[in-house]
């Protein structure tokens, strides 16, 4: 294996892996902000890359230009959806929260079946269509674009997070949950608001990625496994703990495929997910 | 702490039992029509493999979402030994479900260290190793999967042409199964798993070995899910990952318990009735599959269970009889007692 090889797939494998920190990023608040693992966390991811595409197809919409419509969008549709369902569970056996959010996923994939067709659909000729060459290094412009654009979401929640008050109070519902009502603060609200931003994180890593990744009901199904293994690695409830995750399982991934097949890729990311969890189940980035 | 499982009717619960008993037995007479006999058959291995899973993931409480990876097992360590060594199916059957029994060690050690919703994640990623497994393995007929022999017929091979012998021997392994279940129930080991479902740390405290009654727990279910999956190669004739390993399978054993009530006895098997009469009735009365309307009705009722039946089909006809009897005894109506119990589980 050459240098260049290495660097390629390392180039690659970083790529994806921001758009992994991204979707996992969302489904790590909101487990941190309420104990509740969103199983449908990747059909959000879907229907932002459906608002992409709907948006190119029907208004000539560039997914550059669409990305901020589609994250409002989403980001009431989080909103509505824990005050209409997710709000009925938040006391609920676990049992219970596990098969609303799952039921929730089939729903939408059945939803997104029946309104656009089990189809594969791509956007062509984005803004961001075509390659360049860095070195030795061949690069997607979509990719890098996707890349860039998921560090800048990943630090805008970040500072959202550590410089408003709003984003204080998320933290300290996060931390306690009873402490934080004591101080007033209404931990309705600050799930709601988990939701919402998850359910735009996913929509707007769903827009990024939808420039050079085929489009389909089931789209949600790998990036869901994978965004699992990542909010476990970064340690539950951890936004930067997801992030670096995000980056490592990406170029695990990719490496992996490289090495031992592309059949294999997903089987290494599991693999390493079971061994974090059995040995470090706070994550490998989490704290003790 | 109120017990989740209480048995307040004991009198009434035989002989709906006996009911149901009789009911199973004699549907064959009064349905003679394959299309319905075979659903009649799917019913009954839907709740076989709901009753297998809820002796783990209802009595002991350790919600696996990844029971797939045991059917199929089952389905193919009977499917390989008949295909390549001429083994027979009925020690195939067997054989399947003590493979399954030893994997569920390794499966045990894996997730039970962990609890609630990283368990549950993590039995959705080794099942999905082993269906990766199964996709890639050239010997085991990779992804195009394997087409079962049909020379020999009869009991002595588990092979029929006729939907009705497939009924007798799915009846058959629902009852053993449930028998098997009851057992348990009644021994000591039923109040071993309840104490490790409801109070995990007293549990500890008295002295019972929670890892290792758990790994019981899984390692009984896996039996008993291979079973099914074995049997299943036998009715269909063709496996392949898709069919006996995916994903929604192990929801479907999941699903199947919650929807009748989990860590009950009848529940599995009243969910499965109910969920196999749901599914062929949207699957045939809106235009087939590929529409997605069957999925999406589908789907809506797990989230409607989910949310506002938590306790299942048994759970709300238990709080039923108890109002009822409460209010035929005179005393005030206390609504949702039972419902309140089960929601107070972990």
């Amino acid at each position: 294996m050459t240098f260049d090889i290495l660097l390629q797939t390392l180039a690659s494998g970083v790529l994806i892996g921001l758009i992994y920190a991204l979707v996992a990023i969302g489904l790590t608040m909101i487990f941190g902000v309420m104990d509740i693992v969103n199983f449908a966390h990747g059909e959000f991811l879907m229907i932002g890359m459906y608002s992409s595409f709907w948006m190119f197809a029907l208004f000539h919409l560039d997914p550059m230009l669409s990305l901020p419509l589609t994250a409002l969008m989403l980001f009431a549709f989080g909103v509505l959806l824990y005050k209409l369902l997710i709000v009925r569970i938040v006391n609920a056996p676990m049992v219970s929260q596990i098969f609303t959010t799952f039921g929730l996923m089939i729903l939408l994939r059945g939803l997104a079946q029946f309104f656009w067709k089990p189809d594969f659909r791509s956007i062509e000729n984005s803004f961001v269509a075509g390659s360049f060459k860095l070195g030795q290094v061949q690069l997607g412009k979509p990719q890098l674009v996707a890349g860039i654009g998921a560090i800048v979401v990943t630090g805008l929640i970040y500072f959202f997070l550590t410089r408003t008050k709003l984003g204080a109070a998320l933290e300290a519902t996060a931390a306690d949950k009873e402490a934080a009502r004591l101080m007033g603060i209404d931990s309705h609200r600050m799930f709601a608001l988990a939701w919402g931003i998850g359910a735009a994180c996913a929509g707007v890593a769903g827009v990024l990625l939808s420039t050079f990744f085929p489009i389909f009901p089931e789209v949600g199904a790998t990036f869901i496994l994978i965004a699992f293994v990542v909010v476990n690695l970064g340690g539950f409830g951890s936004v930067t703990g997801a992030f670096w995750a995000g980056i490592l399982v990406g170029v695990i991934e990719v490496m992996g495929g490289l090495l031992l097949g592309p059949e294999y890729k997903l089987a290494i990311v599991l693999v390493l997910f079971l061994g974090v969890l059995m040995w470090r189940p706070q994550g490998l980035l989490g704290k003790a | 702490m109120k017990p989740t499982t209480s048995h307040p009717l004991p009198v009434a619960r035989m002989s709906v039992a006996a009911v149901a008993l009789a009911a199973a037995l004699l549907l064959p007479l009064l349905v003679t029509n394959p299309s319905s006999l075979n659903l009649a058959i799917l019913a009954l291995m839907a709740a076989q493999i709901g009753v297998s899973w809820n002796i783990v993931g209802g009595y002991a409480g350790q919600v696996s979402l990844g029971h797939a990876a045991f059917y199929g097992v089952g389905a193919y360590t009977s499917t390989l030994l008949l295909m390549k060594f001429g083994v027979n199916p009925w020690f195939g059957m067997l054989a399947g479900g003590v493979m399954a029994a030893v994997m569920s060690i390794a499966f045990g050690w894996s997730c039970f260290r962990l609890r609630g919703h990283y368990f549950a994640m993590a039995t959705i990623a080794v099942a999905e190793l082993v269906q990766i497994f199964f996709t890639n393995w050239e010997y085991g007929g990779a992804a195009v999967g394997l087409n079962l022999p049909m020379d020999k017929e009869g009991w002595a091979w588990m092979n029929f042409a006729t939907k009705l012998p497939y009924y007798w021997l799915a009846l058959g392994l629902l009852v053993l199964t449930l028998l098997v279940n009851f057992a348990i129930e009644r021994s000591f080991l039923g109040y071993y798993f309840r104490a490790i479902k409801d109070e995990p740390d007293a549990a500890r405290s008295i002295g019972i070995d929670i890892a290792r009654y758990k790994q019981v727990a899984l390692a009984v279910s896996a039996f008993f899910t291979a079973v099914g999956g074995s049997f299943y190669a036998q009715k269909e004739l063709y496996i392949d990952p898709g069919s006996v390993l995916s994903t929604s399978l192990s929801i479907k054993m999941a699903l199947v318990s919650i929807l009748g009530g989990v860590g009950t006895l009848s529940g599995p098997v009243l969910g499965a009735v109910v969920l196999t009469v749901i599914e062929e009735m949207t699957r045939a009365g809106l235009g087939g599959t590929g529409s997605g309307i069957d999925t999406i009705l589908y789907a809506a009722l797990i989230v409607v269970i989910a949310v506002f039946y938590p306790s299942g089909v048994v759970g709300s006809i238990r709080s039923a009889a108890l109002r009822l009897s409460r209010r035929m005894r005179g005393l005030p109506a206390d609504t949702g007692a039972a419902a309140t119990a089960e929601r107070s589980a972990p």
